[in-house]
């Protein structure tokens, strides 16, 4: 348990440290505070900034964590010929990253938004929403870039399958839901698309935050029954423990090989 | 007796010597005024008014109504004000009424309140009636059992001004009325429809409200409507639409406010309409063109944040859009006038998708859907190519 305190306090200081984390931290505000001032009202900017959660978010924390580690392989080994046990290495890592990445997203879109809140109440509840959502979505793909980093040995082509994560879960996979949605178009499809909505982390989230913030509640039957599923409290509690779970395999998966592995 | 009716004057009040509305008209001459004082009332019959007299209540007098009609005017030139109406039971074989006019003119119905009563006021061949500042609300039953707020039927030139209406089953209610005005109601939170005219032709809307109806307004089979200045909010289900208009030719839909409805404007079998300064603002669907409706000019129109601009089932497009403001128009202004260079097509690729299988719908706002929109967008194949706005404005107007 020391081990991993000191493990993850030497790795978030580091990548505090890091010129990236400032740019992308600088990056989220300055899109916050341009939409908060182009955009709108408090709610309408919110909107615009379920895009940047959605897209921008995933992307930085796959692409940056998977470099990172990458980057840290010496420090890795160092660390790994001291006496210290290698779940503690790579939960250190894991939450080196993640902790750092989390706290960039509160500082950049929360910080300009919780102003805004304070002048527009209506402003706090989507807030809450997109700030959890985001934070979920940072660790499920920390944790996908940790899976990737540990398997794939080669830089390049790991910073590759980091891209081919995000590409797949954010366009293929919807894609995929549309080739099946209108393949089975005679069948009642509200519920298998639900199940396949919560298979993946970007739709999951996509869909919880359409449905605190968007006329998606006032989209007819469809729209009703989506709202019904992830309105109520249960659906939300549903919805946030896929996206733990979404994070937890990966993590467990890159665990399993991180242990085998042969530095 | 004899000092309750000086000078063309009846007096009712609880205390006597008149102590019935239903007594006191039977006393009045025509041109006699009635006053009723404040108290509570129980008339045991329906009051018929057969003479032209003015029945003024004073300090807000209630009567409770019953298993029966409770005014039912029959007389010309007879007014009604400042009564309190309650509970006139719902009844499935009759149209039992808090007011009701039948074949008269001339009479005008101010500032009466009607609680819970099966029809608020209930017009058939009336013309030239006044109908103000009524507050009317309902028993917020089931459709069955909630009669319309204000009905009329075979009338013409009724003025409904400044009423507010709710929990009823249509708040609104006109068929076979002709040369009407509507405006400055509130109309809401009704079981069915907010407003409900069909056959009803040459009749003006303004300014009225109608939000939160079951199934928002809906108006058929009318020609030379026109509609101004409207609010039509928050009509929300599968079946709401913030208006609903089938077979309205010739009309006028202008300068209405269409926020937070399902589907805002709805347009079926309807032709030669003029739409135009409307502002449909954060709807789910904000205009359904249907392929039937044909040569309606859209133009100066404001689409802002909706889910889906305009939606239609056809592929050809009889519709003309001009001047519009939409807020996902991506072009430009080379030459400064005010109005985009390249054409907007506002029907999406995905609202097609949605339109043939709605648990798409689901895919809203995501990655791959919006790059599906731009390629279609690019190069249209499958939306329809007629349905464009040549000048769309590149600033929102006011």
């Amino acid at each position: 348990m020391t081990d991993l305190r000191q493990v993850l306090a030497a790795q978030v200081r580091n990548v505090l440290r890091s010129r990236w984390l400032v740019g992308y931290t600088l990056l989220l505000l300055l899109a916050t505070v341009l939409l908060l001032r182009f955009g709108g009202s408090g709610t309408r900017a919110l909107l615009s900034l379920v895009n940047v959660v959605l897209l921008l978010l995933p992307l930085v924390s796959v692409v940056f964590g998977t470099l990172y580690v990458y980057n840290a392989r010496e420090f890795i080994e160092l660390l790994l010929a001291q006496p210290v046990g290698r779940g503690a290495v790579y939960l250190g890592l894991f939450g080196g990253l993640a902790i750092p990445l989390s706290l960039a997203l509160l500082a950049g879109v929360g910080g300009p938004l919780v102003v805004e809140a304070l002048q527009d109440p209506s402003v706090w509840r989507p807030l809450a929403m997109l700030l959890t959502v985001g934070v979920l979505l940072t660790l499920v793909f920390t944790a996908f870039a940790l899976c990737v980093a540990v398997l794939v040995e080669e830089r390049s082509r790991g910073f590759g399958a980091a891209l081919l994560v995000w590409l797949a879960c954010t366009v293929v996979y919807d894609g995929l839901i549309l080739l099946v949605l209108t393949t089975f178009r005679d069948y009642p499809l509200e519920a298998p698309v639900l199940v396949l909505t919560f298979l993946n982390p970007i739709d999951l989230a996509r869909v919880v935050l359409l449905l605190t913030f968007d006329v998606a509640l006032l989209m007819g039957y469809t729209g009703t029954v989506f709202a019904r599923m992830f309105g109520t409290a249960g659906g939300l509690v549903a919805a946030f423990s896929m996206l733990l779970v979404c994070a937890a395999v990966p993590l467990w998966a890159g665990y399993r090989w991180f242990r085998r592995k042969d530095f | 007796m004899i000092a309750a009716l000086i000078a063309g004057v009846v007096i009712v009040s609880p205390a006597g010597p008149v102590s019935s509305l239903g007594a006191a008209v039977a006393l009045a001459h025509p041109g006699d005024t009635i006053i009723v004082r404040a108290g509570h009332y129980r008339e045991g019959r329906t009051v018929l008014v057969d003479r032209p007299v003015v029945i003024r209540g004073e300090g807000a007098p209630v009567f409770d109504a019953g298993e029966r009609t409770f005014l039912l005017v029959t007389a010309n030139d007879v007014t009604i004000e400042g009564l309190v109406i309650a509970d006139v039971q719902p009844s499935s074989t009759d149209d039992r009424a808090a007011i009701k006019l039948d074949h008269v003119t001339r009479c005008v119905v101010r500032g009466n309140r009607i609680q819970r009563s099966f029809f608020g006021i209930h017009g058939s061949k009336v013309s030239s009636c006044l109908i103000e500042d009524n507050r009317i609300e309902g028993p917020g039953a089931t459709e069955q059992m909630a009669g319309n707020a204000i009905h009329f039927w075979s009338s013409a030139n009724v003025t409904v001004r400044r009423n507010r209406v709710e929990g009823h089953r249509d708040g609104i209610y006109l068929e076979f009325v002709r040369g009407s005005t509507l405006s400055d109601n509130v109309s809401r939170r009704n079981r069915r429809y907010g407003l409900h005219f069909m056959f009803s032709d040459s009749c003006r809307y303004e300014r009225n409200r109608f939000t939160s109806n079951g199934a928002g307004v809906a108006v058929m089979y009318s020609k030379h409507v026109t509609m101004t200045g409207n609010e039509f909010a928050r009509n929300e289900g599968q079946a709401a639409f913030g208006l609903l208009l089938k077979d309205i030719s010739d009309g006028e839909i202008s300068d209405n406010r269409f926020t937070s409805n399902t589907t805002g404007l709805y347009l079926e079998g309807s032709n030669r309409l003029a739409v135009h300064g409307n502002r449909f603002e954060a709807n789910g669907w904000a205009l359904r063109l249907l392929a039937n409706a044909t040569d309606n000019e859209f133009d100066g129109n404001v689409f802002l944040a909706n889910a889906f601009d305009v939606t239609t089932n056809s592929r050809s497009a009889t519709s003309h859009f001009r001047g519009n403001y939409w807020d996902q128009y991506r072009g430009f202004d080379l030459d400064h006038d005010g109005y985009g260079d390249v054409p907007h097509r506002p029907v999406r690729l995905f609202s097609l998708v949605v339109e043939q299988n709605e648990p798409a719908l689901i895919l809203l706002r995501s990655l791959f859907v919006d790059l599906l929109d731009q390629a279609e967008r690019v190069l249209p194949i499958l939306t329809p190519e007629a349905l464009i706005d040549p000048a769309p404005l590149m600033a929102r107007p006011r």
